[in-house]
């Protein structure tokens, strides 16, 4: 089906060759020369206000979208998005919210591909990329997505559960034009299939194949021979079936790639005595434009020496699978002053985050994951490593750091130290843990952070926390959009404080918190600039979770119980969200639509 | 299987290092902080055999080094806390892996010693994956092999330090800490490693009551 704008063009020129030609209206002329500025256009905020200046606007604003974003899956039909925007060549669809990876949220409660991919199929023949994020997608999605979109060339799949690797094998073999697939997280079913060896024969595109979440094993010739078919491969994450062997044959073949992740990096079950092990420092030495590595999923730490050439020019380097001590990881960091982005897990202890504190001087983005994610474990990172990483990498933006003894005084030279902090997630796993030092709660930390840290976006609290840390937030958190709490608050107070000082505020998540019908209510005024709130395990009741369904129509309001839960009017979680639809009819029996 | 009874290492509380949670521990979690190999007296006793941890729980006094000898409570887990991905909690689960040679065979292997929860399953593993070599059990005479040969094997590893040593010199906890991969060696080659281990194998035979 050719482009509309291609006929047009077609028969202007034609109109040229024959006489023909017919000047356009000055209208035309407008809303042509405006279609033409706008494809300049990619922010979607941008857009999103053009579309508001008058109709004209608005329609040559949706002609010349491309990329259509859609933050929650249940906002807007497929239908409306289609009918609006008519010429779409990149789509991005988030699901479920995000406490659905703690297993917060029952299965089977939704965000299915099923109806956009249909709906999709007959309207963007020019579809190329696809981007989802907590959504449900099946094997049979993706055969239609495969067989529908001629020059589909992006596929990216964050967080998603429900297809298998038969659903990969109909991508691999189907679109040709394949640039990308990226599975990021995701539950891959073992369908026993090898999709590897389904890509073309002749050659492919890829640029860029990353698998490592994928828990089975894959055929190693047949990717050896994809990698070496694959003249354009810049990225490759491999999943932990990928011995350090046979890591060793891919790089030799891709000396190109930018992005590795490493696999197992550990030796396969039985080695050969007798044979030397490769040279995996040459093989890393050739990989001159190396700048991302990760992977490490069984690490055999006496490898690690074989990275050290290519650290110096690493941006970015995931250790968060690796089990290494403060000794290895030093090994490591002390080359590595080119460092963005550092994840990493807490068996490297506050000596090791002082070491990164040491060289990383362009830290952007640090993640201190906890090898033991339980409540009583014994944590081995703490505010020292925390008040080490604000005095060595004053360039943060970004932090995510589990822990379980923190201090008021850490996190308030973190808000001095690193006033460019745009997301500050700090995780005390045991619940209602004050400040270490002076059994204080941890309030005045948090505050600090609200308040000198001027550009912060996303917070997440924790720790014991009264209401005065929630009237910090929302006296000086003026561009907040993103808030995750957790067992924090002693009052209603608390969440007014939020809801009535946080004017960005979009996505908010709270559980276990002291919050109740009549703090539900105070947020009346903002719901509908929100994408959601969820709320589990507060003090919510059913009739005041009803009482905001009635007064807002535009909201669509779900209350969900446990599968267990036998009281049907009793309910764990509230999830509301805006939508210019009418509530969903996928919903499953335990969700109540009020 | 007996539980180990052993002190926590105070390299595995500063290292936080996860507990088996089936394991007994004298004393709470970090309650020692001497920072250094514990002494021969820390280790005699408190060792590893498995069928001789009857005596030691009908013997508490011995073991009453740091007093309290009830592991602390549990808490119970609250579902989705800390808010950490399963993909994370379970591929990321704590493994260790080491190499392991034997003099002579053409082949490694590789094992997880947190897979084992004593130095008995790590052994008996080793005996499965290795059967046609006789791996010297000399922490349980019972289950010496009879030597191929006139020679037996003789289970070694390399320390952080990169000294070899004897498998069961130290805790069991301590070695997984610190072992950076195993060696089956020829006892012949074995004589001279860590003697002391050898004279707390003939002390502690001795007042074993098999």
């Amino acid at each position: 089906m050719p482009e509309p704008e291609v006929d047009t063009r077609r028969r202007e020129i034609a109109g040229v060759l024959t006489g023909e030609f017919q000047s356009p209206s000055p209208d035309q002329v407008l809303e042509n020369v405006l279609e033409n500025v706008l494809l300049f256009l990619t922010s979607r905020r941008d857009r999103n206000a053009v579309s508001l200046v008058c109709k004209s606007w608005y329609r040559a604003e949706a002609l010349t979208r491309s990329d259509l974003f859609i933050g929650n899956c249940y906002a807007v039909s497929p239908r409306r998005a289609i009918e609006r925007f008519r010429r779409v060549r990149s789509v991005v669809l988030k699901g479920k919210p995000r406490f659905a990876d703690f297993n917060l949220m029952p299965p089977n409660w939704g965000a299915y591909f099923t109806p956009w991919v249909t709906a999709m199929a007959t309207s963007y023949p020019w579809l190329e990329k696809v981007y989802l994020k907590r959504m449900f997608v099946t094997d049979r999605d993706l055969e239609l997505l495969a067989q529908s979109f001629p020059a589909f060339k992006e596929l990216v799949l964050v967080c998603c559960d429900g297809f298998g690797t038969s659903g990969l094998a109909g991508i691999a073999s189907k679109c040709r034009q394949l640039r990308v697939l990226d599975l990021i997280e995701d539950e891959v079913a073992d369908d026993e299939v090898d999709w590897i060896s389904c890509f073309p024969e002749s050659g492919t595109c890829l640029e860029s194949l990353i698998f490592d979440c994928i828990e089975c094993p894959i055929n190693f010739e047949a990717l050896e021979r994809l990698v070496a078919r694959s003249p354009s491969l810049r990225k490759l994450r491999l999943n932990r079936y990928v011995s350090i062997g046979q890591l060793y044959r891919l790089m030799i073949r891709a000396p190109q790639l930018t992005h590795l992740g490493s696999g197992s990096f550990s030796s396969s079950d039985i080695v050969a005595q007798g044979d030397q092990e490769p040279d995996y420092i040459s093989a890393f030495a050739a990989c001159r434009s190396l700048v991302c590595l990760s992977g490490f999923r069984e690490i055999i730490p006496d490898y690690l020496p074989a990275i050290y050439p290519v650290c110096a020019n690493l941006t970015s380097l995931n250790f968060s699978y690796a089990n290494i001590n403060t000794e290895q990881l030093k090994s490591v960091i002390c080359h590595c002053h080119k460092l963005q982005i550092f994840w990493v897990l807490d068996s490297v202890c506050d000596e090791g985050l002082q070491a990164v504190a040491a060289t990383c001087k362009e830290l952007r983005e640090l993640r201190v994951f906890p090898i033991d994610a339980r409540e009583d474990s014994e944590g081995p990172v703490s505010e020292v490593g925390l008040q080490a990483i604000s005095e060595g990498c004053r360039k943060l933006q970004s932090i995510l750091y589990f822990c379980q003894r923190m201090t008021n005084a850490a996190v308030i030279a973190m808000s001095k130290n690193c006033s460019d902090l745009v997301v500050f997630r700090l995780c005390i796993m045991g619940r209602h843990r004050p400040d270490h030092i002076t059994g204080e709660p941890m309030d005045e930390g948090f505050g600090a952070i609200v308040m000198n840290c001027k550009k912060l976006t996303r917070l997440a609290i924790s720790g014991l926390l009264t209401d005065k840390a929630f009237s910090y937030i929302g006296k000086y958190g003026k561009l907040v959009r993103t808030l995750s709490v957790a067992f924090a608050g002693d009052s209603d107070m608390g969440l007014k404080y939020v809801l009535e000082g946080c004017p960005k505020l979009q996505k908010l998540e709270i559980r276990d918190s002291p919050f109740g019908d009549a703090a539900l209510r105070s947020g009346l005024h903002h719901y509908y600039n929100m994408r959601f709130l969820w709320m589990s395990s507060c003090r919510l009741s059913r009739q005041g979770c009803e009482e905001i369904a009635r007064a807002m129509p535009g909201l669509v309001v779900e209350v969900i119980r446990n599968e267990n839960e036998e009281d049907k009017d009793g309910f764990e979680i509230l999830y509301m969200y805006r939508s210019l639809e009418r509530p969903r009819i996928d919903a499953p029996e335990f969700v109540t639509i009020l | 299987m007996s539980p180990q009874l052993a002190k926590p290492s105070p390299e595995s509380s500063s290292a936080g290092l996860h507990f088996n949670d089936t394991e007994l521990t004298l004393g709470l979690p970090g309650a020692t902080k001497s920072g250094t190999k514990r002494g021969f007296s820390d280790t005699v006793d408190l060792n590893l055999r498995g069928p001789c941890n009857t005596d030691h729980a009908s013997n508490p006094s011995e073991n009453d080094v740091s007093g309290d000898s009830k592991p602390p409570p549990a808490k119970t887990q609250i579902v989705g806390w800390p808010p950490v991905k399963a993909s994370r909690k379970n591929v990321a689960k704590i493994s260790k892996y080491v190499k392991v040679a034997v003099d002579g065979a053409p082949y490694l292997r590789k094992v997880d010693l947190e897979m084992y929860g004593s130095y008995q399953q790590l052994l008996g593993s080793l005996e499965d994956m290795f059967s046609c070599f006789p791996i010297r059990n000399y922490l349980n005479e019972r289950k010496l092999m009879d030597p191929v040969k006139g020679s037996d094997y003789m289970p070694t590893y390399e320390d952080r330090d990169g000294d070899w040593m004897l498998v069961g010199d130290v805790p069991w906890k301590m070695f997984v800490e610190s072992c950076k991969r195993l060696r089956l060696m020829k006892s012949t080659e074995a004589i001279g490693l860590a003697p002391r281990a050898s004279q707390k194998c003939t002390s502690t035979s001795g007042s074993k009551s098999l």
